[in-house]
């Protein structure tokens, strides 16, 4: 596979999910706000802007939610996350089915036609659980209609290194900078019902835990648990085994230095304890995780992307 | 203008033949033999049934994605190449004379590339005159005395046909530098295949669909020697060109790779491409880009589409390229008034296909008679492809045929003129009637270890009522091509 179709599909996969990961994060603020004191509200925008690396100025709803759905300036609003998605697409329509070119395309002329006015005005609830099925309907044609070859898996790298950092990067504006549990969280239920509901995991988290809310419950649930999509042992197990198949199916030496970042990426979660990773420092961790992810980006492009052609012709 | 009295149907109430010649009827307004069976099944079908399929027809173009992309259009909207229902026949006698004559056409102007780039005989005889190669446009001093794969230049040709009103066929242009619209043609056939299943049958239409394979095996002799199984790709310039469709189209029918010019890389004098598992020799381009992009060390230094150093690479011989780079000296229309002699000195034949006649503007005594005619003539631009940079002096006022004056007389040798011809008609289904439009036909002759022509071609169609103008750009669409076995 050209490397230069290898680059468009990791990239559209990992803008997609970057678009459904602020798509959700808003979409769950939006609604958790009504039940927030003014002030509480506040604070929870602002960790969520920081979370998805976004100036967190401007928390008036509206303003703010006009930014970061459709402000083409600004850099991670979902416009911006579903037209990169598409215009890689618009690369690679050889590589991938009409199927999926046609659905990320009806998803963007979509989101290019709706209005901030008329969404505010009607129901912006509805608007945001669109854009997340219109995703969820890119992922079911891509699996039922996508070859499963080098390509998929170059889809499947992008998007779990994006949801691992986003996830870690979650996680970390809503426990880092504070101690272990005694030393005090945010007693808000309110606060971490949000933080389990922008992962998609409030159900999935009481079938395991029933709906008594703990911080480090939630805290083990999204980060060691491997049965769960959205928790980052699920992520960082299905980036190792993508790449895996990479490496066999390109049959390249250079995959083994990708494949030992993302073992070691992989061993940091698997083999993780809740009450360690406390007691170590959760910021010191989540960091760690996030660094890690972008390791193995970086050696996924040195390996198969970006190569160094001097090297290629030494080796 | 004499109306058809004896068509049984209304379908051809508004069927007007004029002083072209019409494929489907004779003078007398029989429909000719090759015609025959078309004709009396169409009289069988209700207009209604008629729609119906053209409809059928237009749904299978969009959903294949047969389109082409609309430039200065930012939605990314594509739209379909018209597609006419009604198939243009040939009759085997007919094609077997075509055939002939652009194999024969096609050597001797693949000989005159090669002598022109080295000894120069022909233009040391002055069979054809040294100022009008040194002033081509298309002339790459750059391939001076390179020696290319089995001498092959021009490996992938598109040569439009006319056919005059006395039904003999003329040659209107050569293109040896990129020529498209191959996909259509292909494309064409199989829509045809799904809505006239029973008429393709029974008529014993050659088929074209072998095309694919046979542009495989004519890239794989152009590969360097000693390369067994060589590795072969399309090189596009992206998805933003209107022809994206068709390379990507052809990449998929030959099973090779479709690459942009950054995707390939130029090492040690030889070309590689990126790859996830490494890099990867290169050892053929079917190039759609042209000469001017293709590298920018020697060409256009502004250019994102080709590969630096590639032209060292093809010197070296290290890699085959289809088509060769400056074959475009051989399609100028100045030096295509002169293929009836290039072909007589290679060859010592006459040729088979005539030419149009033709004036160069270059020579004083042509340029007065253009100039003082130019209301009934034809002026084209010679470097100049697509319909663009030409004058239909019949059609035009008197200020555009007066601009077009300036121009000539400003650069004659840019100019040339011949006169206004009728295409010969073929039946259309046009808003709900059968009516006669003119067309014309694009064969594609590939150039490999033989000449081989895929029976039929694009037929492209100036779907306006009376407009003789068929290029695609100029609201154009095409029918398929019949060749009857």
């Amino acid at each position: 596979m050209l490397s230069r179709v290898a680059d468009s599909l990791y990239w559209l996969s990992r803008y997609l999910e970057r678009a459904e990961h602020a798509t959700r994060q808003i979409d769950v603020q939006l609604h958790l706000m009504l039940d927030q004191t003014p002030d509480a509200a506040r604070a929870r925008w602002t960790r969520v802007l920081k979370s998805l690396n976004a100036r967190p100025d401007d928390v008036e709803p509206f303003d703010l939610i006009q930014r970061m759905t459709f402000d083409p300036t600004e850099a991670s609003s979902i416009i911006n996350c579903i037209a990169a998605a598409r215009e890689n697409a618009r690369q690679l329509r050889e590589h991938i089915s009409s199927e999926m070119w046609e659905q990320l395309n009806r998803l963007f002329l979509q989101l290019r036609e709706a209005k901030m006015e008329d969404t505010w005005r009607t129901e912006p609830h509805t608007l945001f659980v669109s854009i997340k099925e219109g995703i969820h309907l890119f992922q079911g044609i891509t699996d039922s209609t996508m070859n499963y070859n080098e390509g998929y898996q170059f889809i499947q790298v992008g998007r779990y290194i994006e949801r691992a950092g986003a996830v870690a990067r979650l996680l970390d504006v809503h426990f880092g900078g504070l101690a272990h549990p005694h030393g005090g969280y945010s007693h808000d239920s309110l606060e971490w019902i949000g933080l389990l509901k922008s992962c998609t995991a409030f159900e999935a988290y009481c079938k395991v835990y029933t709906a008594d809310v703990h911080p480090d419950a939630i805290a083990e649930f999204l980060i060691l648990n491997p049965e769960f999509p959205h928790s980052l042992a699920f992520a960082v197990d299905r980036i190792r085994a993508s790449l895996l198949t990479i490496a066999d199916q390109t049959e390249s030496r250079k995959g083994r230095s990708v494949n030992r970042l993302a073992g070691r990426l992989a061993a940091m979660v698997d083999y993780g304890q809740v009450d360690e990773i406390f007691d170590a420092g959760i910021h010191h961790y989540l960091d760690d995780v996030a660094r890690n992810c972008v390791y193995v980006h970086d050696a996924v492009f040195r390996a198969y992307i970006y190569y160094d052609v001097v090297q290629e012709f030494a080796d | 203008m004499a109306h058809l009295h004896e068509a049984p149907t209304s379908h051809f109430d508004q069927y007007s033949l004029g002083a072209a010649y019409d494929e489907m009827f004779g003078g007398d307004g029989q429909p000719r033999e090759h015609y025959r069976s078309l004709f009396e099944r169409l009289c069988d079908m209700s207009i209604a049934e008629l729609q119906q399929r053209q409809y059928a027809a237009d749904r299978a173009f969009l959903n294949q994605g047969i389109t082409f992309t609309v430039y200065g259009d930012d939605e990314g909207t594509e739209k379909i190449f018209p597609y006419d229902l009604l198939p243009r026949i040939i009759p085997a006698h007919e094609w077997d004379v075509l055939e002939r004559g652009l194999k024969q056409r096609i050597t001797a102007l693949n000989l005159f590339i090669k002598d022109v780039y080295h000894d120069g005989h022909i233009l040391r005889d002055r069979v054809v005159p040294r100022e009008l190669i040194r002033s081509c446009k298309h002339y790459r001093r750059q391939m001076e005395g390179v020696r290319v794969p089995h001498d092959i230049y021009v490996a992938v040709v598109g040569t439009d046909l006319i056919r005059m009103p006395d039904g003999s066929f003329a040659v209107l242009e050569d293109n040896l530098r990129v020529p498209s619209g191959v996909s259509y043609m292909l494309a064409n056939r199989q829509v045809m295949k799904q809505v006239f299943p029973r008429l393709v049958q029974t008529s014993l239409v050659r088929p074209n669909d072998h095309y694919g394979q046979t542009l495989l095996s004519t890239l794989r002799a152009l590969a360097p020697r000693g390369r067994q199984d060589p590795n072969i790709v399309v090189l596009t310039p992206g998805v933003y060109n209107s022809a994206y469709f068709e390379h990507a189209f052809l990449a998929r029918a030959m099973g090779v790779t479709l690459v942009e010019g950054r995707d390939l890389l130029v090492h040690n004098n030889y070309l590689y491409m990126r790859d996830t598992s490494g890099l990867r020799r290169v050892d053929v381009i079917y190039r759609r880009v042209d000469d001017d992009f293709l590298d920018p060390m020697h060409f256009r230094k502004d250019s994102q589409l080709g590969i630096a150093g590639l032209l060292n690479v093809y010197r070296s011989g290290n890699v085959g390229l289809a088509n060769a780079i400056g074959t475009g000296i051989a399609d100028d229309k100045a030096i295509y008034a002169f293929v009836p002699q290039i072909i007589k000195y290679y060859l010592d034949e006459d040729a088979i296909i005539h030419n149009v006649e033709t004036y160069l503007c270059s020579d004083d005594k042509h340029l007065d008679h253009v100039l003082t005619n130019i209301e009934r003539l034809v002026v084209k631009a010679v470097g100049e492809s697509g319909g663009y940079g030409m004058l239909i002096g019949e059609q035009s006022t008197k200020a555009q045929c007066d601009d077009f004056r300036d121009r000539v007389r400003a650069d004659p040798r840019n100019y040339i003129a011949q006169p206004t011809i009728q295409l010969s008609t073929a039946p259309c289904f046009v808003d709900g009637r059968v009516e006669a439009r003119h067309v014309d036909l694009r064969p594609y002759i590939l150039y490999g270890d033989d000449v081989q022509i895929v029976p039929g071609g694009l037929t492209r169609v100036a779907l306006k009522r009376g407009s003789l103008v068929v290029n695609s750009s100029q609201g154009g669409g095409s029918k398929d091509t019949w060749v009857l076995q």
